[in-house]
């Protein structure tokens, strides 16, 4: 075992899986030389060569669709885009090309793909650097979305996707890649290396990909969350003194509907977290999923804690983060009754 | 300078012809009166005088989040700018664009307060460093997207010939958004419409930490409108007077209907890409020697000094834009927040 943060975990997931493929090319904006601006790819071209760990130019269209023909002809391509807000000019690669290939050709082409990217807000990006955009994603058939919440869990399921014969979409919450967070900006920041979960194995293993993790057991009610959202979720039911049974979703698509199902009919009630705005983002795919599984026993309506329907503020950053304060708003409604 | 000594280069006179099209002619060094002269230098001195006080704000932690400054390309913004009307010619940008809004006569306070995220701040806050807009002044951002503005430059030089009021579109872009794919289609289109835009290429050799031989096929971005019948011109971006005199024909040829025109604008960055980085993808030697041998400032002091200004009649500029900028950060730190409410307006028309 060694003490890794979210960056270090991500790194070793890489260095782990290219070691054993030499299919396997990493590659994106500042991924190569630099090593990323988060130092996700940190030493790779050092130990594997600029054949397999390069720099590419600000083109992320381009970075998506040379990744396609990679895959389509035998390679694993684990590209990064640097930021999520910058993956739009690759989107339609990724919804055209990469998601219906497979399909497309009657599963003669394949797309063993990953596509990292870090994604959320919390660390003052504004408009343009805070996004979550997963629902993009999970809405497209043919991918599937993973985000994980750990260092534990960063390099099992970055593991788990790059040996995924199917195309996934990383999403990295940066927020929380040093250390985790309980929405209380105003406290420090606790380093991943106070938190069991910052344990991570050396050498190879994975987490699987579609099953999520029950990160507390509880009666009261179920919380849904993935990313930086189950800490801050954690935290506020931790403040409130709550026995809730928290769940980190881990993999959006494919779904862990059994565990999410097992749960919400124990206890009867739901509430779901997340940063992305709530109109069409993955909480309404929850809570419809949440309703018409478990209806008759839920005790009170699905409750969403959610960013809001505008543009990720520069000002008031904190007053759209969906954090403790309206969690616990959030938290009443749905235990009223 | 070792790492860029090593780029590709060509002589100017290997360019192909652009089919019968002429070309522009080259560029002479701008003679500037005395009184352009002080005030090309008090403009640049603005420039860096408030990038280093946003630093220092960014440091107090009044400032968060993304912030990239302008130091060391001063006399980009500067020598083009200073050749446009304001109002009349549009000038579009990337998210480095605290300069580029200076040097269009926008109001320091402002902006500074939009920085820090207040109510007086240009776009009330909303934006941020990298998303500011004055379309009083034909200042359409301040874009956070790498390469975006550049297409909606094109559209704005479409309008200037639509409506026919003689303006120029000015877009800046860096050596890094010049590799996006949208750039070339924007090319294609402002040739293939004739519209009347200046392609601002500030080469400061580093896309983010990638340096410009590690990602760009042909490095001298001059060319890079070439196969689409785009003439070029490479300038001395560090030169003050290089760029103004650049800026001359770039808009003689758009303003005669010529169609679009690229600049590249060989500068550099003192700082990091932003306030969180290090820049440890370059050595120290190579930016001392920009700042010892080709700091654009100390340039035009040279020039005032030739022109018998003496370097003491610059005190009194010095002293006003130290007060300008204890100003903007006063009224920067004072100014309240927005109220709450305005996180809802401004998505569309209707609240909802």
């Amino acid at each position: 075992m060694a003490v890794m943060n979210m960056i270090q975990a991500l790194n070793d997931a890489h260095k782990v899986a290219m070691r054993a493929d030499e299919d396997i090319v990493v590659f994106g904006e500042d991924a190569g030389y630099f090593g990323g601006v988060f130092r996700v790819t940190e030493g790779l071209q050092k130990e594997f060569g600029k054949e397999r760990a390069f720099d590419t130019p600000i083109s992320e269209n381009g970075i998506v669709a040379t990744a396609v023909g990679m895959a389509a002809y035998g390679l694993k391509p684990v590209i990064e885009i640097q930021f999520a807000d910058y993956i739009y000019p690759g989107y339609d690669q990724i919804v055209s090309e990469v998601a219906k290939m497979r399909y497309r050709t009657a599963g003669e082409w394949t797309m063993p793909m990953v596509i990292r990217s870090p994604y959320g807000g919390g660390i003052y990006g504004g408009q343009t650097h805070s996004q979550s955009p997963e629902s993009l994603f999970t809405h497209i058939a043919g991918l599937k979305t993973v985000i994980p919440s750990t260092p534990y869990d960063a390099k099992g399921l970055l593991l788990a996707a790059i040996e995924d014969p199917d195309p996934v979409l990383f999403f990295e919450p940066k927020r929380i890649y040093n250390g985790p967070f309980s929405g209380h900006h105003d406290q420090p920041v606790v380093p991943w290396s106070k938190r069991a979960e910052a344990e991570v194995p050396e050498g190879h293993y994975t987490v699987p990909i579609g099953k999520a993790n029950v990160v507390r057991e509880g009666e009261a009610l179920t919380v849904l969350a993935y990313g930086t959202m189950v800490h801050v979720a954690r935290a506020a039911m931790e403040e409130a003194d709550v026995d809730a049974e928290i769940i980190d979703l881990r993999t959006l698509v494919p779904l862990d509907i059994e565990t999410i199902e097992k749960s919400v009919r124990k206890t009867g009630r739901c509430l779901i977290v997340h940063e992305a705005p709530r109109t069409s983002g993955f909480g309404a795919e929850l809570s419809a999923l949440v309703t018409e599984r478990c209806f008759y026993h839920l005790e009170a309506p699905v409750e969403r804690v959610t960013g809001w329907d505008t543009p990720y503020p520069h000002s008031y950053e904190w007053t759209y983060f969906p954090g403790p304060a309206r969690i616990k708003t959030a938290l009443k409604k749905v235990m009223a009754d | 300078m070792a790492r860029t000594a090593k780029q590709k280069t060509s002589s100017k006179k290997a360019q192909p012809p652009l089919g019968n099209k002429e070309r522009p002619p080259e560029p002479k060094r701008y003679k500037a009166s005395k009184e352009e002269l002080l005030d090309f230098y008090k403009q640049m001195l603005l420039i860096r005088r408030f990038e280093e006080r946003a630093g220092q704000l960014y440091g107090l932690g009044l400032i968060g989040g993304f912030c990239h400054l302008y130091i060391g390309q001063e006399a980009v913004a500067v020598g083009l700018q200073s050749a446009m009307t304001v109002g009349k010619d549009s000038v579009i940008t990337g998210y480095r664009d605290h300069g580029h809004m200076l040097a269009y006569g926008i109001d320091p306070k402002v902006i500074m307060a939009e920085l820090t995220g207040r109510e007086a701040g240009i776009s009330r806050g909303k934006g941020g460093s990298m998303h500011m807009f004055s379309v009083e002044h034909g200042f359409y951002g301040g874009h956070g997207i790498v390469g975006a503005q550049v297409s909606l430059g094109t559209g704005l030089a479409f309008k200037h010939k639509y409506a026919d009021d003689g303006g120029v579109n000015l877009a800046y872009f860096g050596d890094g958004a010049a590799n996006q794919g949208q750039v070339y289609e924007s090319f294609n289109m402002a040739e293939l419409w004739n519209l009347p835009i200046i392609y601002a290429i500030e080469n400061n050799h580093y896309a983010m930490g990638t340096s410009v031989e590690r990602s760009a096929s042909e490095p001298d971005f001059y060319k890079r409108g070439e196969s689409f019948q785009i003439p070029g011109i490479q300038v001395d971006g560090m030169d003050v007077l290089a760029v103004r005199g650049a800026a001359e024909v770039a808009l003689e040829w758009t303003r005669s209907g010529k169609g679009p025109i690229i600049l590249e604008l060989k500068t550099y960055r003192y700082r990091g890409h932003s306030m969180s980085d290090p820049a440890k993808y370059r050595t120290r030697e190579e930016v001392d020697s920009y700042k010892k041998e080709k700091d654009p400032i100390e340039r035009i002091k040279a020039e005032l000094e030739k022109a018998g200004v003496a370097e003491e009649e610059l005190k009194a500029t010095d002293k006003e834009i130290k007060d300008i900028m204890v100003e903007a950060a006063k009224f920067a730190e004072e100014t309240p927040e927005p109220d709450p409410s305005e996180l809802y307006t401004d998505v569309l028309v209707e609240e909802y």
